[in-house]
């Protein structure tokens, strides 16, 4: 199609006056307090009194503090929990769901998809219940003769932070599988006639034609958990404030703590501004991944 | 043309829009040099709140556990009612809530009139070197205060004005109640043990031997809200070290080590306790509420808590629950970490400080005091006028003692501004076995001799 430098139409200035309303609450509620935040990180600042120009060095702390580097760590694991075993899950189960006719199949997809609509804070409560040492895990283990595995989950070094991930696996997996049963539900199914006529059984049926017709599902399915991965705090914050030890802090929970709690605004800042960053560059990633099977 | 010009003009915009925002004022000053110059001296201080007209006064606290909400709430209907021009408005959160949210609220133009903050440094010390806090020494002039509190209560909410030096200096909040963190125990599982409450810190560690020789648990303990942890360590370190020495390093003053001799030992012997099995099976994954509620349930022989659980505990325990100040470890005295609960203060932005200074002074006189103690708390003056019966009057016994015998210290965490996530992580560090008492005492004293240049 041959762009012109003047679309037809009305004038292009008349445009802005459209999106004015909308422009102006984003500017107001997002670009603004961004800016201000990016002002903050350069400034060493309490909070309260007056503050002092830093330059980057709140930067430079941020990837040299072993505190809030590990943040950065923990999250890459939380990734792994978060996104990766729930798209890996969710194209198994949707995979095996499409192909078997089964009764009462809205029944297991509402069960499946249930804890995405239940408050964060209140499945953070319920799983640091499930997680006490005396809680429903332990006793089930201690029950089927498993004592050995018994342990104080939030409380173990080792395990806190697969703890908190498996949660976020829990919560995870109900999206990426409804998203990819919409995405197959797209596919025709004459496609699948078509291979099981030359022979292709239901291994290769799934690489050759579901896998590749789901680029764009697990495109969203990707970018919005690495997004719930990265930004974590909820869980965290219920289920272990970042304990024991710092073995689940989080980049969020550490932009909390550091400008509620210690009052180093500077710092918190600078990690907010970072943490900013890598989900952005995370996501155009993805999209990138994502758009150029689709061509 | 126009296309070129439209662009141009919108970079323009876009470039002084950034210039804006990055030519605003820096953080932190914009708005009015906090005026704290707006205390009252002793003159003029109107001492009959009466004559304020209509007020509304915005009231945060965080009096959310069982005796504490009860008795705000009568103290609040009562003040009312004798001045019905003022209407309060209470906005209650817990700790931590309030801990998070009193930082914006302060520096904000519409801040709260009465709040309650935190003593410590982390906490007073910044506000007040802010100045965002009112120094209230011409309302207790005007009130008495001076007279009704005395020096050891006050210094504990008492900064010079710039905020570097505690403990002296101009007074910036009153509590309502003392503080001990003590030993609680289970006096049915003592008496089947055949053991007395320990006094020595030798009884104390045969008496967790018997315990655990029968099967109870010796130590209740949670950890997973980790400032329980600087009491269960403050408890251990109280029966090691001198009070002069958990002074210094409590209140940031220069003059101790966290290094020293006393204090290897104290960290030593958290770590053999643990070792030992002492505590109760995953502390580090338990919350504090959990802990005390098994404690009131049957588990555990012993529980290191404050007086804020006496309410709580005597309701769910009734008799069985008793109440003695640490152990007597080397030092030969029951030194007892504490001091006051939270004290409240005036901010500097507050519209009505005469009608704050009055509620205030209403919350703390001695109908307050008794108001305080019928709802099962411990009030910090006037303890020895009240009629408790039960746990209350072991408590009360015990802090009457701990002030005669000056055995009060600080909450370790008062020390820098950062020190209470600095000693949280650590003491879970220490107690899950992730450090040695080495490592765990070179983290404090790192950030103890940084803060106090010593």
């Amino acid at each position: 199609m041959q762009v012109s430098s003047r679309g037809p139409g009305e004038p292009r200035r008349v445009a802005y006056l459209y999106i004015l309303p909308a422009l102006l609450v984003f500017g107001l509620f997002v670009l603004v307090p961004l800016a201000r935040t990016a002002q903050f990180s350069l400034y060493e600042w309490n909070g309260l009194g007056s503050s002092t120009w830093a330059g980057l060095s709140n930067y430079r702390d941020v990837f040299t503090e072993p505190q809030l580097r590990g943040a950065f760590v923990h999250a890459l694991v939380l990734i792994v929990f978060y996104a990766v075993i729930p798209v890996t899950l969710g194209l198994l189960l949707a995979a095996a769901m499409s192909r078997a006719v089964l009764r009462g199949m809205g029944f297991f997809r509402v069960v499946l998809f249930l804890p995405q609509v239940i408050p964060m804070v209140v499945v953070a409560i319920a799983w640091r219940q499930i997680y006490e040492p005396n809680g429903p895990l332990n006793d089930v283990l201690r029950f089927v003769g498993l004592d050995s595995l018994a342990r104080p989950w939030l409380g173990d070094y080792t395990w806190a932070l697969p703890s908190v991930g498996i949660v976020g696996t829990w919560v995870g997996t109900g999206l990426c599988l409804v998203l990819f049963l919409a995405g197959m539900s797209r596919i025709p199914r004459e496609l699948y006639e078509a291979a099981r006529l030359d022979g292709a059984g239901p291994f290769r049926e799934f690489r050759a034609i579901t896998l590749p017709s789901l680029r764009g599902e697990m495109a969203v399915a990707l970018t919005l958990t690495v997004i719930a991965a990265l930004k974590t705090f909820d869980l965290v914050y219920v289920m272990t404030s970042g304990g024991p030890g710092t073995e689940t802090t989080v980049p969020s929970y550490q932009v909390y703590n550091n400008a509620f709690l210690l009052g180093r605004v500077g710092i918190a800042t600078a990690l907010a501004v970072v943490l900013t960053l890598i989900v952005f560059v995370a996501t155009v990633l993805i999209n990138r991944v994502g758009e150029r099977g689709e061509r | 043309m126009t296309l070129s010009i439209t662009r141009t003009s919108t970079r323009l915009c876009a470039a002084a829009a950034v210039a804006l925002l990055i030519g605003a004022c820096a953080p932190g000053d914009d708005g009015d040099d906090g005026d704290a110059s707006s205390a009252p001296t002793a003159g003029d201080v109107a001492t009959d709140p009466s004559d304020l007209g209509d007020v509304t006064l915005t009231v945060w606290d965080q009096e959310v556990r069982e005796g504490q909400t009860e008795q705000i709430e009568a103290l609040n209907a009562a003040f009312e009612e004798a001045y019905p021009n003022i209407t309060i408005e209470r906005v209650s959160r817990s700790t931590d809530d309030l801990r998070t949210t009193l930082r914006l609220a302060l520096s904000g133009d519409d801040a709260p009139d009465v709040v309650q903050a935190n003593n410590g440094r982390p906490e007073m010390g910044q506000y007040v070197a802010s100045s965002l806090l009112t120094p209230l020494d011409g309302y207790a002039e005007g009130y008495g205060w001076f007279d009704r509190f005395p020096e050891s209560v006050r210094a504990l909410a008492s900064y010079s004005d710039d905020g570097a030096t505690y403990g002296e200096g101009d007074l910036y909040g009153l509590p309502q109640m003392g503080e001990i963190v003590g030993l609680y125990y289970s006096k049915s599982k003592l008496a089947a043990l055949g053991i007395e409450p320990p006094e020595t810190t030798d009884d104390f560690v045969a008496a967790l031997q018997a315990a655990q020789a029968a099967g109870e648990v010796p130590i209740q303990f949670g950890n997973s809200e980790p400032w329980a942890g600087i009491h269960e360590f403050g408890f251990v370190q109280n029966q090691f070290s001198d009070a002069d020495t958990i002074r210094n390093l409590g209140f940031g003053r220069p003059g101790a080590s966290w290094t020293s001799d006393d204090n290897v030992a104290a960290a030593e012997a958290t770590r053999e306790w643990v070792d030992a099995g002492y505590f109760v099976d995953g502390f580090n994954g338990v919350s504090y509420d959990s802990a005390w509620q098994a404690f009131a349930q049957g588990t555990g022989v012993f529980f290191v808590g404050g007086t804020w659980l006496v309410a709580d505990l005597t309701s769910a325990m009734g008799d069985d629950v008793g109440f003695v100040l640490p152990p007597a470890g080397a030092s030969g005295s029951h030194l007892v970490t504490g001091g006051i609960s939270i004290p409240w203060a005036i901010p500097a932005n507050s519209d009505a400080k005469e009608a704050a200074a009055a509620y205030i002074d209403f919350i703390t006189s001695s109908d307050a005091m008794t108001a305080v103690t019928e709802a099962g708390n411990l009030p910090v003056i006037e303890a020895d006028q009240q009629t408790t019966t039960g746990l209350q009057s072991e408590v009360f016994a015990a802090w009457a003692q701990a002030g005669q015998e000056d055995l009060v210290v600080p909450y370790l965490d008062y020390a820098t501004e950062t020190f209470y996530d600095t000693i949280t992580v650590a003491v879970q560090n220490l107690m899950g076995g992730q450090s040695d008492p080495q490592q765990f005492l070179d983290t404090l004293e790192a950030e103890y001799t940084a803060a106090t240049g010593s």
